[in-house]
């Protein structure tokens, strides 16, 4: 298969109005006719299902959510990038860009991350418009902060709620569309399957999660906003209904998945307490703003610690080891997500990690809360404040930035974190790979899109912090509304789509009988049993680090775990009702497929770049060592048949504007 | 710790429902609903049907998580969601009692889990400003004030979990409405459409069978984020303004 990434002619910084200003459109008449499914309903989902809907298509928007606005773009925390240089500290579109592709470690495809700058602008304006409250400057013009990998403060926020107050503006404007009768929208209802006719996607089957029901939905397109898959690991930031069974359905019926072991582990998050946790919580990365991260250089203090006879506090100035502003001066605490993590394993791993399991560092707000509270103690003409005053002071500072998330962090741990240090570890929290996309952001299947998560396009092999929501509403509102209009102009004589089609009627058989499978199987084991034990595979081999050797022995284990799901799994309850135990099992066993397509796909890349580090490739300093002469390419997998092997096709990655560096953060 | 659940059945909408009791052996460090996961998987293990409730986020900002638990909707501590409710709050070998939200506009699916989509309806009835994708001005346009837009904040942080709605005695959703009108017309780009907003929300409020709201004030002290019944005061008033000033009804 031939991948053609489909990205126009012309200079980088003109390529996307050029073709904007060219492309294909649809009349309003024929808009009018043309029926487009959208399955998700978060940041990118609610963006496209708004906008498509104003302009006049005729859209149906799926989740499996009880409402739209609980999808999980609203737990992001600490902001979205925008290229708008208001702070005049030297920011531009371009510089957005370089960002973007040398934190992805130039594994991302130059045209889409610069048009993904250049809209960046455009987002803050629409969402000031939708009345989303960001936080602003006493002269009442909109606040920045600084997040991890970049220079320039280009950081838009919310408080620690940035991702919910954009996605409640996303929701809003979807809303207005429901009301306006422009989209229909199908809570509760989960697709389970891609429907193709002629090769082109059709529709979807779906399940009416209150009955049961398996529900034929036909159209001219299909859009997937589906999210990303890192629940894989069972234990991660994402929220626990998180899935990759809409994408994986779309692998199956033979779209690419790109990337798929390219996934973000996010340093800041509050470490695992038991055996049953059930998910992760993450600390926001604006946190490292102020936050410094340190663990006891001595050996003895550490163990000191993590029996209790030594608090953090009690460690002198001179026997803490700040080891991200040791080894990484240019960028102290702020390094990108991969870097920050690595550097945290490398400090546990030394036997410095501060908790119980030896699984912990430090990230301190000591010297912040004293930093601000002079400040504040100047500015209100205080001579010679005590200690106790600046530190009071200070705290309230403190907590007008970051309160929300150190109430979380206090109600998660039960302790105080301005007065004693918060302790994190790294988890999974994002995926960079997902379905292979075109410039159009087009999957290999005609009709079938993808945005936000869904997709691989944007962040290489490491996403950069405030980007996610950035992609997300980039992709929906500015992006695909356009280039659908490519495939659809095309459509403009297609009748509405027959949902009696024998290709409908054959996918809906296939979607009951796999339900009954599950049901079937009456064997001991839960379906959260499995998933926890899948998520220990992936951490264990396919997590921080990687090697041949420990990826060649967990590809094994998860086809024997896969095999004994499918002959010990036990499923609660009947098909056709609320069954929450069986929507697990079909997600789950999806998992169980992706899981290995990751490993195969991290042992083909030898090389360690972004959040892919394999330990065979690593500088004397312990670095990650790329190699852009065999691996400057997009792996794009086609595995529609588990009982063969996966099959790859490359898509070559050209870098006519940036040259190809060592990523340094010294 | 050792703990006694009496739990809320029902099979669906229509059919009735009643407690069953359950031991669980939890620990201090679980969340509340890591503690259910628990009782779950000791079901599944005895090839019972687990206890069914919503939940996504687990970390109090999606508002999916609901239950009345001990009589509180979210529990007894102030100011958190069920999710991040922690079982150090609770003592070895209590009864702990979790039903779901009642009221009529929340129709039960399954034990705990309700359909709250009347929510949907109450915002798609005018809880947003109307602009399309790319008509936007540039951001900083408008400034607006530092106090303003946090106060418009406080109003937005809002989850719509009908924690409101539970804790109410007559099972009014005047918090919810309007802590998001007052989001909205507080803000200058609100502004616009601000009194045919409050008379559309507050119609449809009445049209999904919500209760009144007689200032008990219940919703404030069981609002798992604290949304201040200042919002019910400010629309109330908006409300007698746009109904006095306005020579339009609502639309609905």
């Amino acid at each position: 298969m031939k991948l053609d990434g489909k990205v126009p002619a012309g200079g980088l910084s003109e390529k996307w109005t050029q073709y904007r200003g060219t492309m294909n459109l649809v009349a309003p008449n024929n808009k009018r006719r043309i029926e487009v499914i959208v399955v998700g309903s978060g940041l990118a989902g609610a963006s496209a299902a708004a906008t498509l809907g104003e302009l006049g298509y005729n859209v149906k928007c799926f989740t499996f959510h009880d409402s739209p606005r609980r999808a999980h773009s609203i737990a992001a925390q600490g902001g979205i990038n925008a290229a708008k240089n208001y702070q005049n500290d030297g920011d531009s579109v371009y510089r957005l860009f370089y960002d973007t592709i040398k934190g992805g470690d130039y594994r991302s495809r130059e045209a889409n991350v610069h048009r993904l700058a250049e809209v960046s602008r455009n987002i803050i304006d629409q969402a000031v418009a939708q009345g989303v409250p960001f936080a602003r400057e006493y002269g009442g013009l909109l606040a920045n902060r600084s997040f991890g990998g970049v220079q320039v403060s280009r950081t838009f926020y919310a408080r620690g709620q940035t991702g919910q107050q954009l996605l409640i503006g996303a929701y809003q404007s979807l809303s207005r569309q429901i009301s306006m009768g422009n989209v229909t929208m199908y809570n509760r209802h989960e697709m389970l399957d891609v429907v193709k006719v002629d090769g082109k996607a059709r529709g979807i089957i779906t399940r009416n999660l209150v009955t049961g029901e398996i529900e034929r939905h036909a159209a001219h397109a299909v859009v997937l906003g589906t999210g990303g898959y890192g629940n894989v690991f069972y234990l991660s930031t994402n929220a626990m209904n998180s899935n990759v069974t809409a994408a994986w359905r779309a692998t199956k019926r033979g779209a690419l998945m790109a990337n798929p072991c390219f996934t973000q582990i996010h340093p800041t998050c509050i470490p695992v307490s038991g055996e049953y946790q059930s998910k992760l919580t993450l600390m926001s990365e604006s946190l490292r703003n102020d936050g410094r991260v340190w663990v006891p250089a001595k050996k003895e203090d550490v163990m000191a610690i993590r029996e209790g006879r030594l608090k953090p506090t009690d460690i002198a100035e001179e026997d803490r080891d700040y080891y991200l502003e040791r080894r990484y001066p240019a960028f102290g605490n702020l390094v990108p997500r991969d870097v920050a993590s690595r550097a945290a394993k490398v400090a546990c791993d030394e036997g410095h990690g501060v908790n119980a399991t030896g699984l912990a560092v430090y990230l301190d707000f000591a010297s912040a809360i004293m930093r601000y509270g002079k400040s504040e103690a100047h500015s209100k003409g205080m001579v010679s404040p005590s200690d106790a005053e600046i530190l009071e002071l200070g705290e309230k500072v403190v907590e007008a930035k970051y309160g929300n998330l150190f109430e979380m962090y206090a109600k998660i741990t039960g302790e105080n974190p301005y007065k004693t240090p918060m302790m994190i570890f790294p988890a999974v929290h994002y995926t960079m790979g997902g379905l292979w996309v075109d410039y159009n952001l087009e999957t290999n299947i005609p009709g079938l899109f993808a945005v936000g998560e869904a997709n691989f396009s944007d962040h290489g092999a490491n996403r950069l912090g405030a980007s996610a929501l950035m992609q997300g509403l980039a992709d929906g509102y500015f992006v695909l509304p356009y280039t659908i209009g490519q495939f659809l102009s095309g459509e403009i004589r297609t009748p509405k789509i027959d949902d009696q089609l024998p290709e409908f009627e054959a996918a809906e058989k296939a979607v009951k009988e796999r339900l009954a499978q599950f049901m079937n199987i009456k064997g001991k084991q839960s379906v959260e049993s499995f998933h926890r034990r899948l998520g220990k595979i992936m951490w264990e081999y396919c997590g921080m680090s990687r090697s041949e050797e420990g990826l060649t022995k967990a590809r094994k284990m998860i086809q024997d775990l896969r095999a004994e799901f499918y002959s010990d799994v036990f499923v609660p309850g009947d098909l056709n009702e609320y069954n929450p135990e069986l929507e697990k099992a079909a997600r789950v066993a999806d998992f169980l497929e992706l899981g290995e397509l990751m490993i195969v796909d991290a042992l083909d890349r030898n090389e360690s770049c972004g959040g892919h580090f394999r330990e065979e490739y690593r500088t004397p300093e312990g670095e990650a060592m790329r190699n852009d002469k065999d691996y400057t390419y997009v792996s794009a997998w086609e595995w529609t048949d588990v009982t063969k092997d996966p099959v790859l096709h490359k898509e070559e990655l050209k870098f006519d504007n940036v040259e190809l560096k060592t990523r340094s953060y010294k | 710790m050792k703990l006694n659940l009496k739990v809320w059945r029902q099979k669906g909408a229509a059919t009735g429902g009643k407690f069953e009791t359950y031991t669980v052996e939890a620990n201090e460090h679980m969340s509340f609903l890591e503690m259910l996961d628990v009782l779950n998987e000791q079901l599944i293990a005895e090839q019972k049907e687990p206890v069914s409730f919503e939940h996504d986020c687990r970390e109090g900002i999606c508002g999916t998580c609901s239950m009345v638990i001990n009589g509180h909707p979210h529990g007894p501590m102030k100011g958190t969601t069920t999710c991040q409710l922690h079982m150090r709050h609770f003592n070895d070998g209590e009864t702990i009692t979790i039903e779901p939200f009642r009221s009529n506009s929340f129709p039960v699916i399954k034990d705990l889990v309700v359909d709250r989509s009347s929510f949907d309806r109450i915002i798609q009835s005018g809880g947003y400003i109307s602009v399309n994708t790319g008509q936007a001005q540039d951001g900083n346009a408008i400034p607006i004030e530092k106090d303003l837009a946090s106060e418009a904040f406080d109003a937005a942080t809002c989850i719509g979990c009908g924690a409101c709605v539970a804790a109410c005695p007559n099972a009014s959703a005047m918090l919810f409405t309007s802590a998001k009108i007052s989001h909205l017309n507080m803000m200058p780009q609100g502004e616009v459409e601000a009194s045919q907003r409050v008379l559309n929300m507050v119609n449809q409020m009445d049209v999904e069978g919500f209760g009144a709201c007689s200032n008990v004030t219940a919703c404030e002290a069981e609002c798992p984020k604290e949304i201040s019944v200042k919002n019910i005061a400010r629309v109330n008033r908006e409300y007698f303004a746009a109904s006095l000033a306005s020579e339009k009804t609502s639309s609905k």
